[in-house]
């Protein structure tokens, strides 16, 4: 059962990994606008492309 | 079904880019005053934009202000309506960012939040992190748990379970201690106070639990109940931030009070020049100048011009006064027609305005008296439990077993019967129930508003704009001729006169007479086709005969018979049906009016109430709302103008409609979004169903307490029955608060 000293602490860390992305998203404000943010993706101002001019 | 079960988007309305209505291009305030500093040397603005709904109004906004030369960075948040910009300091005028958005179609006001405002966002995220630190201990915990339980029957070794148990403390314990802070520091305050809250029985059990678990485990025991402790956190966070959305959903609409008293004001400084400055600043001698379309920021006298006011915030009535120099002028007036400058003789916090605020907090911490369900059945539930720990812990002594195993036995009853009924199932069922009607045109400010508008049995309505449109409407439109309306409306959209917005409203976009000149209290002149034309009052217009009749317009060209435009204030289409429903309802329906009585009578009469008061002043209103509360009714008051605001404070729970003044929408519970006034009966039928599911969900708990306590108190709990039992019934109760509503979505 030794293998447990290894598994759980790797276990864990990749938990503690996800649980400090969480809390990055949520210190950066990324939920303090949710209206904008599902409008957002229809904006493409980053490709003018398809507008003829 | 009733009339209320129309569905509207309410999402679309106010928009411009979706064709909604527009606000006055130009009509932005200077926001110079308001401009800030920040550290990394930018200069900084928040503006509050209104009527941004889509990604089009995102990307109009936020491009055309970018556009503006010297401006770094502009970012709009659509759930709050604050614009961000940013720029290099003196690159950029302040006025033109607000001029350009205003231009684009939006209403542009400074954005001040309050310090509770800031608080109540820092409270958010806080309570969001607490509820992801609490979810990320209980499952992993889970993980060590499940082992534990799955190696009982002799597989796994002791030595793997303490150490098992050991990694659960490890995560437990910084767990509960971070994410149980908003519980257990209102445990705190409310012993402090020499009472006990629901969160006292939660702290409680959760201590407790900790405390046992960590002592068996450094005694090598067998039952560890770091699980149920954290989930039992996880659960009731869940429950709270539902419960925090809820009340920050309609902030907006809430902040419209604010963005009132944010206002600017245009000093007039002793060597003639004019700058914008905050309207508390100004002090009682100032003079400040107020153009067309501006609101008196405080108190004062016109010292010059003439111009029509806008006294709905006395009168709730919506056809203007005259006003000339010498006449006061009271804080929250618009005026209309001319520039006006006017003498302070009071600051802001004297105002008429901050004193109808000050009528609304009084009204609104009257309300904050009222207790929630859950808290109500909380003080019930409360000292029961406690009794029945206590009672069960010196049973177990009594019965000759030891201090450890009774205090293990007492954890679990406290563990069992903690409140997630309570904290979780109202908050569920109330967010449900608030989507279902803000998709009916409902926008619901507070989950508790529904539990008071379910107890109501009498009803006090306004009349003008609450039963009645509250705009003039032509009503002889069948006798003028196509040309006289044109003629009529190529002056009358040059006039902010209600009468004249009315024919421009009627006839639709058009031209504008060139020179067309108004004059305050009389009407407008202009020459059209090389013809002299007036539009205004009878004397005035050159028309013989006097009509009795005030709320008429004439037109008068050289060369054709006068015209008269007669208007009417007219009845919402379904009044009568909304009146009719609620005394279906088994309601008292009665009118509060500020009008005369003829008309107040007469539009009861249309609307089939029995029941009259007319002539009040706002003061009036109020007494007769805190009679009726005094009395032991249950009042709800729907009212628009802003006259109403401290009625709609002081009532159990009050409506507002969304052409209603700012204050209005601010002090009511809840906002109608459309004309109709159906969705009043939809919300009641919805807040009653809420009441009955939310009774329900604590029958169920009740239940569920009265087989799974027994079990606890004769010590049969192992820490995988009590983990089972208490998430099997939180999800059972959430599903419960869920189900009435997914029938309604089907029929």
């Amino acid at each position: 059962m030794s293998i447990l000293v290894y598994l759980i602490p790797a276990a864990l860390f990749l938990a503690l990994l996800g649980l400090g992305a969480f809390i990055w998203t949520v210190k950066s404000g990324q939920y303090d606008d949710m209206e904008g943010a599902k409008w957002r993706i229809f904006m493409d101002d980053d490709r003018d492309d398809h507008i003829p001019e | 079904m009733s009339i209320g079960d129309t569905e509207i988007d309410s999402r679309d309305r106010g928009c411009p880019t979706m064709g909604g209505p527009v606000a006055m291009p130009g009509a932005a305030a200077d926001p110079s005053a308001f401009v800030r500093t920040e550290d990394d040397g930018l200069a900084h603005l928040d503006l509050l934009v209104r009527g941004a709904r889509c990604a089009g109004c995102i990307s109009k906004i936020e491009k055309g202000v970018n556009a503006i030369a010297g401006v770094q960075l502009s970012q709009l948040n659509l759930s709050t309506g604050k614009l961000s910009v940013n720029w290099i300091p003196g690159a950029a005028d302040p006025g033109l960012i607000a001029r350009t958005v205003a231009d684009l179609g939006y209403q542009v006001s400074p954005y001040d939040p309050g310090e509770a405002e800031e608080m109540r966002d820092k409270q958010g995220r806080f309570l969001l992190l607490c509820m992801a630190v609490a979810g990320f201990a209980a499952m992993n915990i889970m993980l060590f748990s499940v082992s534990v339980w799955a190696g009982f029957n002799g597989e796994m070794q002791d030595t793997t379970r303490v150490f098992f148990h050991w990694m659960s403390a490890l995560i437990a314990l910084p767990a509960a201690a971070f994410a149980g802070q908003p519980f257990f520091r209102s445990a705190f305050a409310s012993l402090r106070k020499g009472k006990a809250n629901m969160d006292v029985p939660i702290s409680l059990a959760v201590l407790l639990a900790l405390g046992v678990s960590l002592y068996e485990t450094m005694t090598g025991g067998e039952h560890a109940y770091f699980d149920a402790a954290v989930m039992l956190l996880f659960f009731l966070l869940i429950g709270r931030w539902l419960d925090h959305r809820l009340r920050g959903q309609t902030r907006l609409a809430a902040r419209e009070l604010l963005s009132l008293q944010a206002a600017t004001a245009n000093r007039v400084a002793e060597d003639g020049s004019v700058h914008a400055v905050q309207a508390r600043d100004i002090e009682p001698g100032d003079t400040i100048i107020l153009w067309p379309g501006d609101r008196a920021p405080v108190d004062g006298q016109i010292i010059e011009g003439r111009s029509d006011v806008d006294m709905a915030l006395v009168s709730g009535e919506s056809a203007p006064d005259l006003v000339k120099a010498g006449d006061a002028i009271r804080a929250g007036m618009v005026n209309l027609t001319d520039k006006l400058v006017v003498r302070a003789s009071a600051r802001t916090e004297d105002s008429l305005l901050a004193e109808l605020t000050r009528l609304v907090e009084a009204g609104e911490t009257a309300r904050g008296r009222f207790v929630k369900l859950a808290d109500r059945a909380a003080q019930a539930y409360v000292p029961i439990v406690h009794t029945l720990a206590a009672l069960s812990f010196i049973g177990w002594i009594v019965a000759g077993a030891g201090v450890h195993h009774a205090v293990l036995i007492a954890a679990a009853v406290l563990i069992i019967t903690c409140p997630c009924a309570l904290g979780l199932a109202a908050p569920a069922v109330q967010i449900v129930a608030v989507g279902r009607l803000f998709k009916r045109g409902v926008l619901v400010k507070a989950g508790d508003a529904l539990e008071r508008l379910a107890e109501i049995d009498t009803v006090l309505v306004d009349k003008t704009g609450t039963l009645t449109l509250g705009k003039p409407r032509l009503i002889n439109a069948d006798e003028i001729s196509a040309d006289a309306l044109v003629l009529a409306a190529k002056l009358a959209r040059s006039s902010r006169h209600p009468l004249s917005r009315a024919i421009a409203d009627l006839a639709g976009p058009g031209a504008v007479a060139k020179d067309a000149e108004e004059t305050p209290g009389h009407g407008v002149e202009g020459t059209i086709d090389g013809v002299r034309v007036r539009l205004g009052r009878a004397d005035w217009a050159g028309v013989e005969k006097q009509d009795e009749d005030r709320s008429g317009l004439w037109l008068v060209a050289k060369g054709a018979a006068p015209v008269h435009f007669i208007f009417e204030d007219a009845m919402r289409e379904d009044a009568a049906q909304m009146v009719a429903g609620l005394k279906a309802r088994g309601l008292r329906v009665e009118m509060l009016s500020g009008d005369r009585e003829a008309p107040a009578r007469a539009a009861a009469a249309e609307a089939g109430i029995e029941h009259v008061s007319f002539g009040l002043t706002p003061q009036e209103k109020i007494a007769r709302v805190e009679a009726l509360v005094s009395d032991g009714k249950k009042v709800l008051m729907i009212g628009d103008g802003l006259n109403d605001a401290p009625a709609l404070a002081a009532a159990n729970v009050s409506m507002s409609l969304a052409s209603a003044a700012d204050a209005s929408q601010a002090a009511a519970d809840m906002v109608l979004q459309g004309e109709k006034l159906g969705p009043i009966l939809t919300a009641i039928d919805i807040s009653r169903a809420a009441r009955g599911r939310i009774l329900q969900n604590f029958g169920f708990a009740a239940g569920y307490n009265m087989v799974a306590v027994p079990l606890a108190v004769f010590g049969f709990v192992t820490p995988m029955i009590a983990a089972i039992a208490m998430s099997s019934s939180s999800i059972v109760v959430t599903l419960n608060a869920l189900r009435p509503f997914m029938i309604r979505h089907k029929s």
